[in-house]
């Protein structure tokens, strides 16, 4: 391969193509390059699905392979390198015929204007893939990245139903086999005059590259990143992507930690977190959807520290820790340490965010996450909340409870943790707890909510959490009669 | 395959395609070679005078060909398409945030994004409008007030044993279809332009076109295959996009493609009209209505657009399925510094519907009664209190019917019993349910509007090139239409091919809107096509020496008495014979007469009907709500496709629910709409469709009057069925201590917990 070059699947062939600004999105070289007009971009920010493709890599076992939808508006197209791309003009059989999930959607009538239906017809043979017969509860799921805005989704869900009865030609051994051809030895570089992109390929290469190009920006999912480009047309100059690395891909358990790697995919990090802390489970199905998921980083969603980001309520109250490194240096720092400001955080010039250290569960402790928006999936909280309760008998013997959407950071709510910790467990506690949590928050109005209701919706999610620890009430309407 | 093509539930016509990526919309077109990107430089300010427009930064960005303002317009500066107030680029003021103030032209999309960006426009701040309530208050209007009365409201309103008064909130709503704005216009020899526009109305896109650039109709073609759905946001703002296209394709000679991005496109296109309500009612203590005095106030934005007849649509629709013997009516179109907003499925409709359902409901929580009880108390009458308060005759009350038949179907008494258990034994969650029914008028209320045209090409392979002035925005309009030709001429559905919506095939095309598309259309398409079948049968029966009678088109076969032909082998003989096989159809809705000075007469040829039971689970902690199950009973007459029909009843409920729960439309103190993205602006999703979702067609009501095949008009009706939702709502929020919930639209979990907590914090 000549230098800028590279390489990938595309729907069965393999390509190799010149990367001359790597910025340019999946969808824009679909579109504009190779004319594959199938995949369409309807918001260019990863929230609608219209632009949703196929993703095949080699899995975490190393011996399979596995399917996962990205959004193409907002990948940069040379994270591709190494990888195979399915889009939707890929999947109808050599004799033209339509794959089972398409013709599903033909059968059960599930296209109208059929703008959204490309990037349905890829979340769909997602699912396909890897859960054949899904539940309906799985489809809603799988499909929550997907807009349609004529069906109201009944005859998609049909479809999603009916898909399995056909099998189709997939052999995942030839896939595999592709992708280790195709994989690459050496760390890519891609030379772009003002905006180089690397991909190292572990973590010495990438704290020396990062030690040279300070100024760097650092991609992993991009689903954040992704639309400084589509939305602000920022010039991102150096570009290291650490989705190569395979230090900051791993998820380990140690003896006391859960142990996550700055570029593990939300996809992969969710159910190890769940193992440890089920009590997460409704407000990660509720995170993002699964093409973003499938791209974005645990580590991404730290680093980038938005005041509404929905891990790190969560992650605060279970006293996760973030090693940092610069070099060859590393040092440990408690993440409620680590935002002193909006978009203002601790890491040094040439420093990173390497991996996450979770605490492991503990017994007898409860941790809870809620999160409150207009929709309840693919949303972004207007206020989230998480909690860890250690009673002992009907007194608090610990309490923690940290919050998005309330400040300029995600933020432990101190005076309330301290009207909790000591106290009896009641609602006398909680009414007490409800007034500290009007001190401990000043938030402001915007689009998502008022500043009074984002304060009447936390003093009222704590109010339930309190319910839900005395077995008051048994589900959330998100869970209801599903 | 000897069916009729006609009642049958194909495919749309395009699944195949929208499912293997192969359909094309505006921007999948093969580009020219030469083609230039656009984008638009917006306004910041809601208000102002333009002192200056500095766009030197952004002809010198990288990529820059040339940049258009109000200047380089060689003709009228206006895409109004009723009131001549709306400006393509401002000229010498901006009205809202996000309004055109120029374009640029670059050699990429990328480019032409990045340059607009680069623009200095200098401008001396006014003072701005944003609410319709400040605006009455003002006196802001894009258009005079309107007032309707019959009978005597007022001596009704004193006389009345009860009376209410309150104010009510409906929001607005954007279109959020899938596929933005876009246009691509390539100037053709001798002046021609050639304009690929995503627009429900070609006809105007071609004669705004015509005027803004000094060109006569002839000279603009104007052609849109399919549209990534539209919802009425491509009915008049379509004109915006393809003009600037235009305008730049002409200046600068070569092909232009605006194609918005979508933040640019909810910002700068308008939406759903949000409405202030106010009402004054007297009723009985049965509940049966005596007197109302409504007062409409509706978010217009800066120009007057299609809110006049929005608004007008409005006041004909706030008696829903109800009898108002006294009655007024007070609309105020009100200007205000925001977008101007526009058509969308229900065209003032759903806020009308919105505005007597919620009356309905309270005048029932006042007196202690099932809102059902107040509601067929004051349905229209068969042969009295049958007649509207614009005085067209309801010729049936339908919504009884479909009620008998829907709370047997939903076991609505039961499930209503067992809600109220669970809300007694509860603390947190509640339940509620609610039925509503839906009458709306089909026709455009501008009478002239109810025309279409349409053309039929018959090859000598017995094929057919069937072509419309009806746009393909998703709805299944192509698929019927083609079912109707393939019937009249004996072939099957695959030998119809439809075209795309062409100015230079079918001229003078209504919008495809007020969900009249398939009924006229259909009918213009079947003339032309009947009038090739009655020179086919007459050459027939001629050749072969029998009766016209004795002829019949079937299957791809002609029956000519006993014998059997093949249909092409006829049509190569009436070819020969020197037959035309092309026709022209052309309809106009009949009976239709309306004046508008007196809001009288008969605007509507037919009402469609519906009715919905839906019942919700609401956290009274969070405000998060579901909808648990929904029962539908629809009224398409006899179906042309009720495969078709099922969709745009479906689609059109969940889209009517997302108005009245999720999709809130937020602008700050400057009047800049902070929910301009799918990030921010929560359209509902696959898990917001009730678990447990039952919808069916009527099966057995005909229309009766006589309309193609019979069938009725769908694209719009089942849109307010939704309103079942959100008074399933209120029905949960209700408490003894709290009868009548003051719940804003949209019911965002805000807006909920604010119903249920008056004052917060204290």
């Amino acid at each position: 391969m000549t230098a800028g070059t590279i390489r990938f699947v595309l729907n069965g062939e393999v390509i190799e193509t010149i990367v001359t600004d790597p910025t340019r999105t999946v969808l824009q070289f679909l579109r504009e390059d190779l004319r594959l007009t199938g995949t369409k971009e309807g918001c260019a920010e990863g929230d609608c699905g219209a632009c949703t493709v196929v993703v095949v890599e080699v899995d975490s076992s190393g011996d399979g392979v596995e399917a996962r939808t990205i959004n193409s508006c907002i990948q940069f197209l040379p994270t591709l390198d190494g990888k195979e791309l399915i889009t939707v003009e890929g999947l109808r059989g050599e004799d033209g015929a339509l794959h089972p999930v398409q013709q599903a959607l033909v059968d059960e009538h599930g296209s109208q204007c059929g703008f959204c239906t490309p990037g349905f017809v890829m979340s769909l043979y997602e699912l396909y893939r890897n859960n054949p017969k899904p539940t309906r509860r799985e489809i809603d799921d799988a499909l929550s990245g997907n807009l349609c805005r004529c069906t109201g989704y009944r005859p998609i869900v049909a479809a999603a139903q009916k898909m399995a009865g056909e099998g189709d030609n997939w052999d995942a051994a030839a896939h595999s086999k592709t992708l280790r051809e195709i994989a690459r030895d050496e760390n890519l570089g891609i030379d772009c005059g003002d905006s180089d992109f690397y991909a190292p390929k572990d973590i010495v290469t990438f704290a020396k590259l990062y030690g040279k190009y300070p100024d760097a920006t650092i991609l992993a999912g991009g689903t954040d990143i992704g639309l400084w480009v589509t939305k602000q047309h920022r010039d991102l100059g150096t570009i290291i992507y650490s989705g190569k690395v395979a230090e900051m891909l791993d998820v380990e358990v140690t003896g006391t930690h859960l142990e996550i790697g700055a570029a593990v995919t939300l996809t992969n990090a969710i159910p190890a977190l769940l193992e440890q802390y089920p009590g997460l489970t409704e407000m990660f199905q509720r995170y993002a959807s699964p093409p973003i998921r499938n791209a974005g980083t645990l580590g991404g969603n730290i680093a980038n520290g938005s005041p509404i980001g929905d891990s790190m309520p969560a992650l605060m109250v279970v006293g996760a820790s973030l090693v940092l490194q610069r070099g060859f240096s590393e040092r440990e720092l408690s993440l409620d340490k680590f935002y002193h400001d909006y978009q203002v955080n601790d890491l040094q010039p040439g420093e990173f965010l390497a991996r996450i250290r979770v605490p492991l569960a503990e017994d007898g402790v409860i941790v809870s996450s809620q999160k409150w928006s207009k929709r309840f999936d693919q949303d972004i909280s207007a206020v989230c909340t998480a909690y860890r309760l250690r009673l002992d008998g009907d007194k608090v013997a610990n309490f923690r409870m940290a919050c998005g959407g309330l400040a300029a950071t995600v933020q432990r709510a101190e005076r309330c943790e301290a009207a909790v910790t000591g106290a009896t467990w009641n609602e006398a506690t909680i009414e007490a707890a409800c007034k500290a949590l009007a001190e401990d928050f000043t938030p402001i109005t915007d689009m998502r909510a008022s500043a009074d209701f984002r304060l009447v919706a936390v003093q009222n999610l704590l109010r339930r959490f309190w319910l839900e620890t005395q077995g008051e009430v048994e589900t959330t309407v998100y869970n209801y009669g599903r | 395959m000897d069916a009729r093509a006609v009642g049958r539930p194909l495919p749309h016509d395009s699944a195949h395609l929208h499912v293997s990526g192969q359909a094309a919309y505006t921007d999948d077109l093969p580009e020219p070679r030469d083609l230039l990107h656009l984008a638009v430089g917006m306004s910041t300010i809601a208000h102002g005078r333009i002192r200056d427009v500095d766009l030197s930064a952004v002809l010198a960005a990288e990529g820059v060909v040339d940049v258009c303002t109000s200047v380089d317009i060689p003709g009228e500066n206006n895409y109004g398409c009723i009131v001549k107030d709306d400006p393509v680029f401002a000229g010498d003021v901006v009205q809202y945030v996000g309004q055109p103030v120029f374009a640029v032209a670059a050699m990429s999309v990328d480019a032409a994004r990045k340059a607009a960006r680069k623009a200095d426009i200098a401008c001396d701040e006014l003072e701005a409008i944003f609410d319709p309530l400040t605006a009455v208050e003002k006196g802001s209007f894009v258009l005079p007030s309107e007032t309707l009365v019959r009978g005597e409201p007022d001596t009704a309103l004193e006389q009345s044993p009860y009376r209410k008064q309150d104010r009510l909130y409906v929001g607005g709503q954007d279109h959020f279809y899938l596929e933005g704005h876009v246009a691509m216009a390539l100037p053709q020899e001798d002046g021609g332009m050639l304009v690929y526009s995503s627009t429900q109305h070609p006809d105007e896109v071609q004669a705004i076109i015509a005027h803004a650039t000094c060109r006569d109709a002839k000279d603009i073609v104007v052609i849109c295959r399919r549209i990534g759905g539209a919802f009425g946001g491509k009915e008049s703002q379509a004109s915006l996009i393809a003009t600037i296209a235009a305008i730049a394709a002409d200046k600068t000679g070569r092909p232009c493609k605006l194609r918005l991005d979508r933040d640019d496109d909810m910002v700068m296109t308008g939406k759903r009209h949000d409405f202030v309500i106010d009402y004054d009612v007297g009723f009985d203590d049965t509940g049966r209505i005596l007197g109302i005095d409504f007062e409409f106030a509706a978010r217009c934005g800066m120009s007057a657009d299609l809110s006049g007849p929005i608004s007008d649509r409005a006041m004909f629709h706030c008696d829903n399925a109800y009898f108002l013997e006294n009655v007024r009516i007070l609309s105020h179109r009100c200007k205000t510094n925001t977008v101007s907003n526009t058509a969308f499925r229900g065209f003032g409709g759903p806020q009308g519907m919105f505005a007597i359902e919620h009356v309905i409901e309270d005048i029932a929580r006042t007196l202690g009664k099932d809102p059902l009880e107040v509601r067929r108390r004051n349905f229209y009458g068969e042969d009295e209190r049958n007649v509207t308060h614009y005085h067209q005759v309801v010729a049936e009350n339908y919504a009884e019917t479909l009620f008998d038949r829907l709370l047997e179907s939903s076991d609505y008494a039961k499930r209503r019993a067992e809600i109220r258990e669970f809300n007694a034994s509860n603390r947190v969650l509640r339940r509620g349910i609610a039925i509503t029914p839906v009458k709306f008028g089909i026709s455009f209320t501008n009478t002239m509007l109810n025309q279409a045209g349409a053309l039929v090409h018959l090859y000598k392979d017995g094929t057919v090139m069937l072509n419309h002035g009806g746009t393909e925005m998703g709805q299944g309009l192509y698929i019927k239409v083609a079912q109707i030709v393939a019937d009249e001429l004996g072939v099957t559905i695959d030998k119809v091919r439809t075209t795309a919506a062409d100015t230079s095939k079918v001229p003078n095309a209504s919008a495809t809107a007020a969900s009249s598309g398939s009924d006229m259309n259909g009918k213009a398409a079947q003339k032309a096509a009947a009038k090739i079948r009655k020179r086919l049968t007459a050459f027939a029966a001629h050749k072969y020496g029998i009766s016209e009678a004795e002829v019949d088109f079937r299957s791809n076969k002609v029956y000519i008495a006993e014998r059997i032909v093949d249909f092409p082998e006829l049509v190569c003989e009436a070819w020969a014979a020197r037959l035309s096989l092309s026709a022209a159809g052309y309809y106009r809705t009949p009976k239709i007469n309306y004046d508008r000075s007196t809001f009288s007469g008969r605007p509507f040829f037919y009402y469609a009907w519906g009715a919905a039971v839906t019942e919700v689970i609401v956290d009274t902690l969070t405000g998060e709500h579901r909808i648990l199950r929904v029962d539908i009973l629809h009224d398409c007459g006899d179906s042309l496709n009720p495969a078709i029909d099922l969709g745009q009843v479906e689609g059109g409920y969940v889209q009517g629910v997302g108005w009245l729960t999720t999709e809130e439309l937020w602008w700050n103190d400057r009047g800049e709409l902070g929910t301009h993205a799918p990030s921010t602006y929560k359209i509902p999703t696959c898990s917001d469709l009730a678990p447990d979702f039952r919808v069916e067609l009527t099966r057995d009501h005909a229309n009766t009057e006589k309309t193609i095949y019979r069938s009725k008009a769908v694209g719009e009706p089942p849109f307010m069925l939704a309103l079942s939702a959100f008074h399933a709502l209120r029905d949960a929020l209700a408490t003894e201590d709290r009868p009548l919930p003051d719940l804003r639209a949209p019911a965002t979990p805000e807006s909920i917990l604010r119903a249920l907590q008056e004052d917060p914090n204290e």
